[in-house]
């Protein structure tokens, strides 16, 4: 047995769907410890809406702590929070997913706390044991925390997104104060809205690399991805030379992806870039290069130009979906 | 500015990945400064010299590298980048774990006392993510992770990270002394500023290759050895890798000859659209 907490995210007041995600972690962990409770923490300000929905999931009870001080992520006030509800509530297991705050605020938690921490694990295989990828997903190591209390973050692709459950949990405010800011302030966000949907839960992501040879003409990648309903992604390449942003990054550094399809143009296939995509359900590759490496992982490729075959392919997959 | 940067040597990530009875086969293996600890010590070039026309240095940078005896190689290279000196912490590669390396640097920190901690933000082997945060938790210092762009201030007090987060990138000033972690990003020809090389000045992309008059000046700089012991250093690892395994293969698939090929093929054989 033993008691479970789960760090969620919320930002301005919506829950962030990769809180879904590290539900199912949590859940993998109460079952390895052959049972226990399983706590979803929300930590920040003005948190009604986002624990509402948090408490439809399946966990046996959601945490506010609600502070104005606590209102922009920092993990200097955070991670005190964090490490002070899991001694509150003498959790032995702390798990969160790994997005950029989960990567940036766990193993400040498991400072306080003094405990073992293992990174984007794929599988829970006993109550310290767990497998995750390493070298860019060229293999998968057995670690084992060996500390009481165990912190892990898990990958967000290998874990679903948890269903909703039938009754809805109980949501308890906790009081605890925020660490000292020790100076650090968040000066802005830089955000560019986008309506597509979000490239790590995407059913399908069309990646372009420097192969499409400016930012001007990923609008017709973007146009293919909206016929399919999909995520823009992109290359470390294409990101650093200021096509799109660097939040489209797919691979060892960036995101990690394993939609349902994916779709890389113009990428040549590096490993660090195969890392972020290889466990995508179907691979299509099209390169004007028949040696490009990435047609060693694709399902299907094709030796072509981008510019010979993308509009081709968007008209004829919109003139699909509308017959 | 004085500034200590985080190097680790990791197996060349170009060559093939073996793994013989459940351990990494190293045998026949290059090493090479972790990618990001590389981009760390250019970042720290960068905050610490005035480039006009001649370049001249306006603050120190050491290289702080944990692993075996070999790794004094991959220090010097450090070194003739232009960094001041390096200490090496010996230590088996694979030997410790997130914890006691973050340990070690906790330990020299407070021998050094540096304005700014600079690491890399993973190494690309292990890919744990955790030492800079574990460090910044220890010594209860701030901390800015995955950083794209760092400017110092002008009276050197503190800096202003851009940090790549899902979704965007945030802006976060940390008064010093602080820790930060760099990501691919910061090595971007004008992504370091210090307020002394003019804002305009565009550094070519990426880390900077070793002069031969610094691979020549880098014998002379000093490398010194430390062992745990001196250090203080007893931590006791806080998590074992047991064994590896090598991931499932991707079988290489079909070439289509056209887009009406393809979309056949989506539709009817693999059923995704
Ligand atoms: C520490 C580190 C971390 C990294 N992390 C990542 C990461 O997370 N993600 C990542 O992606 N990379 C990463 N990289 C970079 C990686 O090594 C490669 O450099 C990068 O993925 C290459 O991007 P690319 O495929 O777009 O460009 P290139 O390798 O230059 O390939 C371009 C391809 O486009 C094709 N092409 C050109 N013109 C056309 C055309 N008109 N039509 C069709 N095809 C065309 C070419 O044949 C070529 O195959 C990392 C590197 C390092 C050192």
């Amino acid at each position: 047995m033993s008691n479970v907490l789960v760090v969620a995210e919320q930002q301005h007041g919506v829950l962030r769907s990769a809180s879904l995600n590290a539900i199912s972690l949590g859940r993998a962990l109460v079952a390895a410890n052959g049972g226990g409770t399983l706590t979803a923490l929300l930590v920040g300000h003005e948190l009604g809406s986002a624990a509402a929905e948090l408490a439809r999931y399946p966990v046996d009870q959601v945490l506010t702590v609600d502070h104005p001080a606590l209102a922009a992520y920092l993990a200097e006030t955070h991670a005190p929070v964090v490490a002070a509800v899991a001694q509150q509530l003498a959790a032995e297991q702390v798990a969160a997913t790994a997005t950029s705050t989960g990567k940036d605020l766990l193993p400040r938690v498991a400072a306080l706390l003094d405990a073992g921490m293992a990174s984007e694990i794929a599988a829970v295989v006993g109550p310290r044991r767990f497998k995750r990828p390493m070298l860019a997903g060229n293999a998968i190591g057995l670690v084992e925390v060996l500390t009481s209390r165990v912190v892990v973050t898990g990958r967000q692709t290998e874990w679903p997104a948890a269903q909703p459950s039938a009754a809805a949990a109980p949501i308890t405010a906790t009081a605890v104060p925020p660490g000292p800011a020790l100076g650090a302030e968040v000066l802005g966000l830089a955000q560019l809205p986008s309506e597509r949907p979000e490239l790590t839960e995407a059913r399908v992501v069309v990646t372009g690399g420097r192969g499409m040879g400016s930012g001007e003409n990923f609008k017709h990648l973007g146009a293919l991805a909206d016929v399919l309903g999909g995520a823009l992604g992109a290359t470390r390449a294409a990101c650093d030379a200021g096509m799109v942003p660097n939040d489209l990054q797919v691979g060892q550094t960036g995101k990690v992806v394993a939609p349902e399809l994916y779709l890389a143009v113009g990428v040549s296939g590096a490993i660090q870039h195969l890392a972020g995509m290889k466990s995508s359900r179907v691979i299509v590759a099209i390169n004007k290069n028949a040696e490009a490496p990435i047609f060693q992982v694709a399902d299907y490729g094709l030796v072509a130009k981008w510019e010979d075959t993308i509009e081709d392919l968007t008209t004829k997959l919109r003139a699909l979906r509308s017959a | 500015m004085k500034i200590l940067v985080t190097a680790k040597r990791v197996p060349d990530p170009e060559q093939k990945v073996k793994i013989k009875d459940g351990a990494l086969d190293l045998s026949g293996a290059n090493f090479i400064v972790n990618p990001f600890d590389e981009y760390a010590v250019e970042a720290a070039l960068r905050l610490t010299e005035k480039v006009e026309g001649a370049t001249t240095r306006c603050g120190e940078v050491t290289v702080l590298g944990i692993g075996p005896k070999d790794m004094s190689q991959q220090l010097r290279s450090c070194l003739a980048m232009g960094a001041d000196r390096a200490l090496l912490v010996e230590g088996s590669d694979e030997g410790l774990d997130s914890e006691q390396v973050a340990r070690v640097i906790v330990a020299v920190y407070q021998r050094e006392r540096p304005d700014l901690l600079l690491l890399g933000k993973q190494t690309v082997d292990g890919e744990s993510n955790q030492v800079a945060q574990l460090v910044a938790g220890y010594l209860g210092l701030p901390q800015a992770c995955f950083a794209c762009t760092i400017e110092a201030s002008a009276d050197g007090k503190s800096v202003v990270v851009g940090r790549e987060v899902d979704g965007g990138t945030e802006t976060k000033r940390l008064p010093l002394p602080a820790v930060v972690t760099v990501d691919l990003r910061s090595v971007l020809p004008q992504s370091v500023r210090n307020q002394q090389t003019p804002a305009t000045h565009a550094y070519p992309e990426g880390p900077r290759y070793a002069s031969l008059k610094g691979i020549m000046a880098s014998k002379k700089k000093p490398l010194d050895s430390l062992d745990l012991a001196t250090l203080g250093v007893t931590a006791t690892p806080r998590l074992k890798l047991l064994s590896l395994e090598a991931p499932p293969q991707r079988q290489a698939g079909v070439k289509v000859e056209s887009v009406d090929a393809l979309i056949d093929k989506l539709r009817h054989e693999a059923k995704v659209i």
